[in-house]
Parts: C-alpha cells; sequence; structure tokens
C-alpha cells in the first residue's frame, strides 16, 4: 500500500512552488538567487466594482445610452470626470463617484473598478528560481534541513529561531515569551491558553512552531498576525522526536516558516500538492544532497510516526505486515506490527501511519 | 444500451472517494453478472503522487491479485477489451466522490418558489452554497457584483419563472450574473446551469454562452407554480459537475476515455440506482439509500420514479469535521457514547481527524467516538432531507417516512467489527418508523451498479439477485406517545415450521425475535394505546419477515428517540442496548 511521506530531514533539496491567489507579473527570472524576503511576483488583488446606472441618473432608455457616454473601456478617470451627459436645455450629467478603472459599458451602465492593493509574494526560502510558473509564481530549490507539520494558519516569515522548550511534551506556558524574544520565530510545545498568542503579538514575533494546540484556540491561531506551524495536530500532542532533535539543535539559526497551506474547507489547513506547511533551515553546502523521496509503499524496517486520534501519537519501526489483520477493537484492517521507541510492540492500521524520510 | 450478456461481458467499475479509491470486477459465470472482487488503494490526491490515475492503477494492481485476474499489462496500462488469452477486461466506468465541495451561486426568482428549487438542485451534488440572489435581495446592484466576484463561484445555478411566464426579472438577475464573470479572471469564470423560464433560452444562450466557462440550458426546475421537476435539471449537473472536476483535475480525462466518457459523480450514481430499485421492487415502494463518505453524507430517497437526492458535504467524517461543531453540538455527538470520556478527547477527536480523514479508530474508545459522530451526522443529514421532502411524502412529526427496504453503505458502517453496531448506527441515525428492511451494501457497490447500469442494464439486477448486498435485520418501529415502561405492542413470530413465540414490547425497549438467517415467518402485530407499528394508528396486522443472525428487531425505544439527560443513565442505556443486539 502507498504510505504517506512526513519529512523531518536534516539536509536535504527541496523544490518549492510559490503561487499568487491570482494572475500578475512574474518579477524574478529563472536562474536568479533570491532571498526568503525578495519579491518573487506581484498581483493586484481585491478591487472594488461601482455599477454606474446611467439611463437612470440621465432619465433615458437603455438603448439611447451609448450615444452620451464619454468614455471607453480601459480609460482612468478620477473622481468628478465626467462619465456621460445628455443633451438639450435641461440636459443631465454623470460623473465618477471615485477614481478608478473604466471596465465595462453596456445595458445603460458603466462599471469602475477601484481600490486594490499590491500583492507581493516573497521566496520565503533563500535559493535558486527554476521556473516560471504562467503569470501565477515560481519553482525555487534550496538546500537545507526541513520538517513537516499538519497544519499551518496560512502565513509566512522568516528569521531567527529561539526555542522555548524543555523537552517534547512541553506545554507553551505564555510566560516565556519575553522581551529578549523580540522580532524571532518560536519553538514551542503545547499552546493550551490565547495568551500565548497575545504575548507572541505585543512582542511582535516572527513565528510559532509548536507541537500542538487545543482547537479551542484555532481562530486566535488562525487570526494570529504571524505564521504558526503546528507539528502534530489538535489536542495535547508531544513533539516528534525526529522533529524535537532537529529543531531544538538548529536554534539560532536563520530558519523559514511557511504555514501557507491550501485552506480547503476554509477551516482548517491542510497539506495539498507538495506543499505541507513546514519550517525550513537554509544551510550552506558544497555538494547539494539528493531530494526526499516523494513515493513509497509500507515495509518493513520504516521509521514510522503511529497516529492515534485520541491520545498521542508515537514513533516507532515497522517489523512486519499483517493483512486484514483484528485490531483489538475487532475491526479488521491491513495493519503493521511496530516496535515503538519505548520498545512496547503494537498492532496499527496502515492509514494510521506515515513513513519519517 | 446493452441488456443482454452478449452485449455486456466483464465490466471494471473504479469509485475514486475523497480517502479510498476501488475498483470492482464483474463478470459472467454461469449465465449471470456476479460481483467477483475489489481492489483498494488510497486516493491518490495529496502530496507528490497527486495524480488520481495512479490511485487507479493500484487499485487495480490490488484487485488482481486478489483475483489473481490480469487487468494490466506489463506497461500499468489496463487491458480493454478483454485478449484472446483472457486477461483484460471489456469495459470500465468510474463514478467519483473526491474534491472540495464545489463553490456554488444560486440564483431565483421568488425564494420560496424557484430560489428554493434550484437550491434544492444544488444539494443534490458535492456542492457549498456561498451566496444566493433572488428578486428579495435587497444589496445594490455593485454589492451583489462584489459579492459574486469575491465568492468566484465555480458553479452558477439559475432558475426562475414559470414556462411562460415573466421575462424581464430573470433578465435583470441574468445581466448581474454576467456581468460579474465578465469582470472575473478568465480561467476563474465560473460554469453555468440555467433551468428557469424555457421562453428565455434563446436570451440566456445570448447573454451568458461566451462569458461562463461553460453553459448549460437545461429544463425548468419549476415548470409551473406547483410543480417541480428536478430530475432533468439532476442529469445536467451530474455532467456539469464531472467536467467542473476536469478542470481541477485533468486526470479525470484519461479516466473519462477509459470509461468510454461513462463517469458520474458517485451521488448522482447511488440516487440512479435507488430510483432504478424503486421500480423494481414494484411502483408502491419508497427506496431509502445512506452513504456515510468520508467527503459527505448522502441520502438518497425515492418515492418510484421521484428521487430526492441529497448531499450533505459538512456532514463527512473527513475533512469536515473540523467544521462540525457549526452545525451541532460535542453534547449531542457525546450523548450517543456508551462510555465515559472527558468531552475534550471528542472535541480533539474530530479536529485531528479533519486533518487524517482516512484514520481508522485503533481503539475500542476511538471506535465508539466515531460511531457516536456517525449516529449524529446521520440524525442531522436525515432531519434536513426530511424537511426539504414535498409534503405529500412528510409525515406527522417530522419523522423518517417508511422507507422500505434502506440500503447503508459507508467505512464508519462497514468497517464496525459486529453486526449490531451497524444496526445500532441505522436506527439512532436514521430512526425509521414503522416497518422496514434494513440492507448493508457492504462492500460498498452501489454507485458502482448505478453508473455500470448505463452501460448495462442487466448487470445491476443480476449481480443484487445474486446476494451483492447482505441483508441486516427487518425492524418494526412502532410509534407512539404512551409512557416508558407501558406496553405497546404485543407481536407473534410464527415460523415456518409451527413454532411460534410471542412478546410484548414495552415502550423504551430494544427488543430481539430470535429468527435464524435464511428462514421465514409471520409476524403478527397487535399495537397498544393507539401505537402505530407502520400500519396506521392502533392498526393490526402481520407481515412475512426473514431472519438474519440480529433476528428480527423490535424498536420500541421512541420515535423521535429521546436519552436521558443524565450521563450515567444513559450510558448504562446505551450499553445494555448495545448488549442486546450482541455488542
Amino acid at each position: 500500500m502507498l504510505a504517506p511521506l512526513i519529512h523531518i530531514l536534516p539536509l536535504a533539496t527541496i523544490m518549492r512552488t510559490r503561487l499568487m491567489p491570482v494572475e500578475g507579473k512574474i518579477i524574478a527570472g529563472v536562474g536568479q538567487k533570491v532571498n526568503p524576503t525578495d519579491t518573487v511576483a506581484e498581483a493586484v488583488v481585491g478591487r472594488k466594482h461601482l455599477v454606474i446606472d446611467v439611463a437612470q441618473k440621465l432619465d433615458i432608455p437603455q438603448r439611447d445610452v451609448a450615444r452620451f457616454i464619454k468614455v471607453k473601456k480601459g480609460q482612468q478617470v478620477a473622481r468628478g470626470d465626467l462619465l456621460a451627459e445628455s443633451q438639450g436645455l435641461f440636459g443631465k450629467e454623470v460623473t465618477a463617484p471615485a477614481n478608478g478603472t473604466i471596465v465595462a459599458t453596456g445595458s445603460g451602465k458603466i462599471v469602475i473598478e477601484t481600490g486594490g492593493a499590491v500583492f507581493q509574494l516573497q521566496a520565503g526560502i533563500p535559493g535558486v528560481i527554476t521556473q516560471a510558473i504562467g503569470l501565477r509564481g515560481v519553482v525555487i530549490r534550496a538546500t537545507g534541513g526541513v520538517a513537516q507539520g499538519v497544519w499551518g494558519n496560512g502565513k509566512l516569515d522568516y528569521g531567527i529561531m529561539h526555542s522555548v522548550m524543555e523537552s517534547p511534551e512541553d506545554v507553551f506556558e505564555p510566560a516565556r515569551i519575553d522581551v529578549s524574544l523580540r522580532g524571532m520565530i518560536l519553538l514551542g510545545g503545547h499552546v493550551e491558553t490565547q495568551k500565548v498568542f497575545q504575548n507572541a503579538a505585543e512582542l511582535t514575533v516572527r513565528g510559532l512552531v509548536v507541537s500542538s494546540l487545543n482547537p479551542a484556540l484555532l481562530q486566535a491561531a488562525t487570526q494570529a498576525p504571524f505564521p504558526v506551524l503546528v507539528l502534530e495536530g489538535f489536542g495535547r500532542r508531544p513533539m516528534n522526536t525526529n522533529a524535537y532533535k532537529l529543531l531544538s539543535t538548529n536554534v539560532k539559526r536563520d530558519v523559514s516558516l511557511n504555514a501557507e497551506t491550501p485552506n480547503r474547507q476554509n477551516l482548517v489547513s491542510r497539506h495539498e500538492g507538495n506543499a505541507r506547511p513546514e519550517i525550513f533551515i537554509p544551510l550552506p553546502v558544497s555538494q547539494e544532497p539528493p531530494e526526499p523521496r516523494e513515493a513509497e509503499t509500507f515495509a518493513p524496517g520504516q521509521l514510522v510516526r503511529v497516529v492515534f486520534l485520541s491520545k498521542p501519537g508515537r514513533q516507532g519501526t515497522i517489523l512486519q505486515l499483517r493483512p486484514m489483520a483484528a485490531l483489538p477493537n475487532g475491526i479488521k484492517t491491513n495493519s503493521a506490527e511496530v516496535r515503538l521507541e519505548n520498545g512496547e510492540q503494537i498492532l496499527a492500521p496502515l492509514t494510521n501511519l506515515e513513513v519519517l524520510g | 444500451m446493452p441488456a443482454s450478456l452478449i452485449d455486456g461481458n466483464s465490466l471494471l467499475a473504479v469509485d475514486v472517494g475523497a480517502v479510498t479509491t476501488r475498483a470492482a470486477y464483474f463478470d459472467v459465470v454461469e449465465g449471470q453478472y456476479r460481483f467477483i472482487g475489489m481492489g483498494h488503494c488510497p486516493t491518490t490526491n495529496i502530496g507528490a503522487t497527486r495524480n488520481l490515475v495512479l490511485g487507479v492503477q493500484l487499485a487495480v494492481e490490488n484487485l488482481q491479485s486478489l483475483t489473481g485476474k490480469q487487468l494490466i499489462d506489463e506497461d500499468g496500462r489496463l487491458l480493454i477489451p478483454s485478449q484472446p488469452d483472457g486477461s483484460g477486461v471489456d469495459g470500465m466506468v468510474t463514478t467519483f466522490s473526491v474534491g472540495a465541495p464545489i463553490k456554488t451561486l444560486v440564483i431565483g426568482l421568488l425564494p420560496e418558489v424557484s430560489l428554493k428549487s434550484i437550491e434544492k438542485l444544488a444539494h443534490a451534488t458535492y456542492a457549498r452554497v456561498v451566496d444566493s440572489i433572488s428578486l428579495n435581495d435587497p444589496r445594490r446592484l455593485d454589492e451583489q457584483v462584489n459579492a459574486i466576484i469575491r465568492h468566484s463561484p465555480e458553479l452558477v445555478l439559475i432558475a426562475g419563472g414559470v414556462d411562460g411566464g415573466a421575462s424581464q426579472s430573470i433578465n435583470n438577475l441574468i445581466e448581474t450574473v454576467g456581468l460579474s464573470a465578465y469582470l472575473m479572471p478568465d480561467g476563474q469564470r465560473p460554469a453555468m446551469l440555467y433551468a428557469g423560464n424555457r421562453a428565455l433560452a434563446g436570451s440566456i444562450r445570448a447573454a451568458l454562452s461566451k462569458i461562463a466557462s461553460e453553459l448549460v440550458i437545461c429544463p425548468n426546475v419549476r415548470p409551473a407554480l406547483e410543480v417541480e421537476a428536478l430530475g432533468p435539471a439532476q442529469r445536467e449537473l451530474a455532467s456539469l459537475t464531472t467536467n467542473i472536476r476536469q478542470r481541477q483535475m485533468p486526470e479525470l480525462d484519461e479516466l473519462r476515455t477509459l470509461s468510454g466518457g461513462i463517469i458520474l459523480p458517485s451521488a448522482y450514481a447511488q440516487g440512479r440506482m435507488v430510483r432504478f430499485l424503486s421500480s423494481y421492487y414494484g411502483g408502491n415502494k419508497y427506496v431509502l439509500s445512506v452513504d456515510i463518505g468520508a467527503s459527505s453524507v448522502s441520502l438518497a430517497a425515492s418515492f418510484g420514479e421521484h428521487l430526492h437526492l441529497n448531499v450533505f458535504p459538512h456532514f463527512g467524517l473527513g475533512e469536515p469535521l473540523a467544521g462540525l461543531l457549526k452545525h451541532t453540538t460535542l453534547d449531542d455527538i457525546a450523548r450517543w457514547l456508551p462510555m465515559e470520556m472527558p468531552i475534550e478527547t471528542v472535541r480533539d477527536y474530530l479536529y485531528q481527524k479533519s486533518l487524517y480523514p482516512q484514520y481508522i479508530p485503533a481503539t475500542r474508545e476511538e471506535l465508539f467516538i466515531e460511531q457516536a459522530i456517525a449516529r449524529q451526522n446521520l440524525l442531522l443529514s436525515t432531519h434536513t432531507m426530511v424537511q426539504r421532502l414535498p409534503g405529500r411524502y412528510r409525515n406527522q412529526g417530522g419523522l423518517l417516512p417508511s422507507f422500505e427496504p434502506i440500503l447503508a453503505g459507508g467505512a464508519v458502517l462497514t468497517n464496525a467489527p459486529s453486526l449490531g453496531q451497524k444496526l445500532l448506527m441505522l436506527l439512532d441515525g436514521l430512526q425509521p418508523a414503522g416497518i422496514t428492511t434494513l440492507v448493508l451494501d457492504h462492500n460498498n457497490l452501489l454507485s458502482m451498479l448505478g453508473v455500470a447500469a448505463e452501460v448495462n442494464s442487466l448487470l445491476p439486477v443480476q449481480v443484487m439477485d445474486a446476494g451483492a448486498l447482505a441483508y441486516l435485520a427487518t425492524v418494526i418501529s412502532p410509534v407512539s406517545d404512551a409512557a416508558y415502561g407501558t406496553p405497546i405492542v404485543r407481536v407473534k413470530l410464527i415460523r415456518e415450521d409451527g413454532t411460534a413465540m410471542t412478546s410484548e414490547v414495552n415502550m423504551g425497549n430494544l427488543q430481539i425475535l430470535p429468527l435464524d438467517s435464511g428462514q421465514t415467518a409471520r409476524l403478527e402485530l397487535r399495537p397498544l394505546r393507539n401505537a402505530d407499528v407502520g400500519l396506521g394508528p392502533g392498526r393490526a396486522g402481520a407481515v412475512d419477515v426473514i431472519g438474519s443472525s440480529l433476528g428480527v428487531v423490535i424498536d420500541a425505544r421512541g420515535r423521535p428517540l429521546r436519552l436521558p439527560p443524565n450521563a450515567a443513565e444513559r450510558i448504562k442505556l446505551l450499553k445494555k442496548w448495545l448488549k442486546t443486539v450482541g455488542g
């Protein structure tokens, strides 16, 4: 059976696609080296439209409006500019209610597009542009350590990582966020209170990487002004050993925190495409390491994360595959015998395993 | 459409679900079509293996290894048609439910007339209604336009006006939709379906065909004020849904080609099969099918030719669980648990399962949480479906109409380790009233048979006659307002061999009348205190019943079923019921 892979790697070459929500202009060229904060593409988003009913304002039939319109599609107009006027002794005028661009005329109406903000797509990771994806974005190649998570709040930033964790089982105490951590990306344990996000926002931290999150704080995490990456999930769950080792041994390094995962239901982000939310630790190399493998089938000897929903997940090694084995609760399904880190041996459904690699 | 064995031969049916891709093989054995075997693979729509075709290939390989039948050549290509050496398969059909709910805008003239009908149409597919616009909409034109652009719908469903009726008002709404779509970027323009006043079809085509990514004009869903006709539009919507998914997942095109164009949304295929069964079982039979999937719960109710198809994407047992508490409460889910546990455990399970929709409960505690969620979601789906039914099919008290049989599928049911657990989930979630038979689609074949009927009308009938579905139990659910503990029905079960058993069932009880699998019996029902056993209030009668390992079930726990508010009492009762049906 095809196995889901989760990457927790001390050194790898990764390819990451960065996309804008709409088409725009690609600024960085293929082959160009980029830093995380470099803008690689930009587009205008959030435009509003004003529909002006010229026929009604001039009090004339729709079919007659065209000859009274004084502007053309594509034309820029300023507030107060003349859009249309009727003739005669008692002729009327229609003027632009705001600055904007004429985007449509017809059926007795004029549509002005106004406002909008420039969306700048940052590289997010330091690397080399290898491909432009139409007018939507780019692909970047980079080398370093990577730890993937399961949930992100849709934001991205770059900064120095500092740990406030003492063990993988740690609970993130809000008081641990002090002024010395201003502007840093923080590695913490389970978040139980909203105060963690409040303190982090007050001290303008650049991001949080946490083992787990109380689901009641989902909204607070989503609205946090900085990226939030959850490595294990919801409810109190310790950080997996591999991720804890990798991250806690790389504190004080610059890291890229990409919690920009697609959000299918507008409720919870989850990995899609090649974009699991992740933390990336750029590392200099003399020779590029290989890209991580992207597909694997379950086999004995694999290091796996055993997911439990009602209790913390654990890590172990597959001893043997057991087709249609009966679980302790009576369900029969394709399973594996797994030896956990503490030596305990359990039977786990293959659907509940993720290969670490 | 072939209706003979000569034309049909073997068939591979593929279902690409939100979590699992399944491949079923059907062939002729001793002159009859039979279900031969099923292969599975996780659906490959995420991660680096983001190509649905890979999952299909792996499911077929799994099927190959289970059946010993070679279906794929050395290069991994499906062998269609079958080869002289016996390898391969003669045809393929596909259903799918994979993908996020389709963002849908509904447009109608009057909220209680055409808008209501077009909303019902939207509920017949994997859609999420993001906005609705009607004549009564208080927003200014540019507010409507900006809202549509902000929602960026993938699908716009439009109805309005009876045939031969008003046209100017619907034209104004069309102008709003057309302008909004025109202002959207080329690649983001929605597909559109018009099912309103047919006199406007020409002008609608002229106004929207160049703006919509695809435009379908179909018969009016409200041809007259009192007439609602969703059937023809449902067929067109199924086709449009497929095309939208294909734009999102271009590899569906490969599956479409392999399937000779026979590809349908699973829920539509399920509905098609249920409608067929409603006719097959006889004109007076009302048939209900339930599919509890990872991406949605689908309920297809057929009243003869009249199909009411309801898809509830927010009640799926996978990713949608993260949003479930918008529709229910933790307490309402936890009330179904036959054991004590902190409510936070249930809450964490919901959110964590949304991250791991393929997850299989690994402990007894998790199994009960999963089944509690399934009960609550089924209950909410059923309640909504009943409210949407036309008045002529609804009964007093908003109870489920009398369906015979009720077919049920979905992993939460088929994975349940005991028949009793499957039965209780269905009884608690659906709360049928009167006399019904519960049938388990234990291989989740129904939608596959529905799409197979597109190419071979004989296959579904013969496969079902051969026992592809598992008979679960006959259930009698009396409706009564008698006090708890009061006798409400006397029953007498007279077996074929002449032996009989009698029993008096009290209000609040769940009772099993033993009748072995395959045995038939006559069940006499004498209601007390004006209870309705499905024959009318206070009316006695007799029905023929078939035995199963669960026997014949008398569910006198009340309709609607009310659980004790006290947690200890409730858990004790739930445990007792579980024990009654075998644990």
